[in-house]
């Protein structure tokens, strides 16, 4: 029965192998992305640079059909584009960076939304919207696998610098030039990550297994290491159980794969060991010092 | 040569000075205090120093030090205390200049982080995180950042505001410490007592230069009043500036 479930489908089908190779590998690059984009409190532009990707892939769509690459680019563009404008605006106007990048992702969005409606075939865009993890063909799962690779190496490359520049800004501004290009890195990786997730999960959820997963792990740890493991672990684990549950019950699975990590999410805001609900209503008594 | 040169400096935000045709030098080694009401321009003279604002006119020279001989303490308001971040490791960011993007923390610089922060007594705090630490001990993790940067100039901006005394008789031997080694260092106070006793320089600032020299020649109740009565508002309407700076030469 627990073989029928949980390991019979990746064995039998080979969409299902694919699939499952293709959320590992989204976990464990977007994941710390997932975690640096909370500390740094840039979930929700995580959520808005998602929205400007759309229009870019709709370009790509667009001009070349339901084509991977195409579309990939464009997403691609997009996002750096409004990514790269955004910072740039916040960092040489004293704008903040969300409102600079609401002003751009609204653009985008809005001239993406213009451009698609001169074609008006909005049936395939369902593929862009809600993404398709079981229809992974190699091209797709190389390039997603590829663009993991990229994430955690460049990911280790600016580790030092994003760190500072989160915790002490003005620091890292008098002791190094490092702190901008980090920045600006990093927001590369966001979009990466992003295009990456809108393959598997489609625009509107794949910022869920960037934010979810590291909302869980904040509550389980108060180290920075040990968060971006468990957010790996997190968003592994729901990616394999939404894989299974999707399965099992036809639910499709990108939205099966967000609900699992959003039930995980609950229990850590329940029973978290780091500021979880019931960890503050009953603490146990108070120490000796 | 000077550690400091100060050229007919004027520095501001959006064209309105802050600190307005400001001549002088620092000696190296010189210990010397900036004092001056809210909004004198304290914090914008250092920022100007530290090279995070630039001069709206004039020009710092820093006498052939690097940016990077430089370490710089902030208003801590400035930091993210709820990053999850230990205070070993906030300390070790002190060893930037040495380890920079991808150099290894090895045996000797572990030592000389634990040293740093048992310098400025806070034994046993290695692995806190610094958001569970309160306001004196924060600003003590910040000294021993400082302590580790081993900088020839040393900018502290309000450095024992809000804080108890027991912490800042620890910290201001420490400043004083920096001072006996040769260091020059500069500091935004309000103590005119503590001014008085421990600095031997002090700078009156009130936008501009009100005076600047020992401290007991300059640290007189006039030039304080005359601080004191310094306007705050930027004028709006107001034109540019045509002096030129160079009638007040120091």
């Amino acid at each position: 029965m627990i073989h029928d479930v949980l390991i019979g489908p990746f064995t039998e089908f080979e969409f299902m192998r694919r699939a499952l190779a293709a959320v590992v590998a989204l976990s464990l690059a977007g994941a710390p992305i997932g975690v640096f984009l909370m500390l740094r409190r840039m979930s929700l532009v995580g959520d808005a640079m998602a929205h400007a990707i759309l229009p870019g892939a709709a370009v790509g769509f667009l001009l070349s059909g339901l084509n991977l690459f195409a579309m990939t680019a464009g997403g691609l563009i997009a996002g750096f584009a409004v990514a790269i404008l955004a910072g740039v605006v916040a960092r040489s106007t004293g704008l903040k960076e969300d409102a600079s990048l609401a002003t751009f992702y609204l653009a985008s969005l809005a001239l993406g939304v213009t451009i698609v409606s001169l074609k008006g075939t909005n049936i395939d865009l369902l593929h862009v919207l809600f993404g398709n993890i079981l229809a992974m063909d190699d091209q797709t799962l190389l390039m997603v696998a590829f663009n993991a690779t990229i994430t955690l190496v460049v990911l280790a490359v600016i580790y030092r610098p994003l760190v500072i520049e989160s915790v002490d800004p003005l620091f890292l501004r008098t002791v190094s030039r490092a702190g901008g290009p980090a920045h600006l890195a990093f927001l590369a990786l966001v979009v990466i990550n992003l295009v990456n997730g809108f393959q598997a999960l489609g625009t509107l959820l794949a910022v869920g297994l960037m934010i979810l997963p590291a909302g869980i792990a904040r509550f389980w740890s108060r180290d920075l290491t040990a968060m971006i493991c468990i957010a790996v672990i997190a968003a592994a684990v729901s990616g394999y159980a939404g894989l299974a549950l999707s399965f099992q019950t036809r639910v499709p699975s990108g939205p099966a794969i967000i609900l699992v990590a959003t039930v995980f999410y609950v229990v850590s805001v329940l029973f978290g060991r780091v500021g979880g609900v019931v960890r503050q209503m009953f603490p146990g008594r108070h120490l000796e010092a | 040569m000077a550690a400091l040169h100060f050229h007919n400096v004027t520095l501001g935000y959006d064209r309105h000075p802050a600190v307005h045709h400001l001549n002088g030098e620092v000696v190296p080694g010189a210990l010397v205090a900036v004092i001056g009401p809210n909004g004198a321009g304290k914090s914008t003279l250092l920022r100007g120093i530290v090279g995070i604002l630039k001069p709206l006119d004039g020009s710092i020279h820093l006498g052939g030090l690097d940016s990077r001989d430089i370490a710089y303490l902030p208003q801590s308001a400035e930091i993210d205390r709820s990053f999850p971040i230990s205070v070993f490791d906030f300390v070790g960011t002190g060893l930037w200049r040495g380890t920079g993007l991808f150099g290894g923390i090895g045996k000797a610089a572990r030592e000389k982080i634990l040293r740093a922060i048992a310098a400025v007594g806070l034994n046993g705090f290695e692995n806190r995180p610094i958001g569970t630490l309160s306001g004196g001990q924060m600003q003590r993790v910040l000294f021993a950042r400082v302590l580790l940067q081993d900088a020839r100039l040393i900018v502290l901006d309000e450095p024992f505001n809000a804080i108890d005394s027991k912490t800042t008789v620890d910290l201001l031997a420490l400043v004083k410490h920096w001072h006996g080694e040769g260091r020059t260092v500069l500091a935004a106070l309000h103590d005119m007592e503590m001014v008085r006793t421990h600095f031997s320089e002090t700078l009156v600032l009130a936008r501009g230069p009100v005076a600047w020299g020992p401290t007991a020649e300059v640290l007189t109740p006039e030039n304080l009043m005359v601080a004191m009565r310094m306007c705050e508002a930027f004028d709006d309407s107001a034109t540019a500036c045509a002096e030129d700076g160079r009638s007040q030469a120091a």
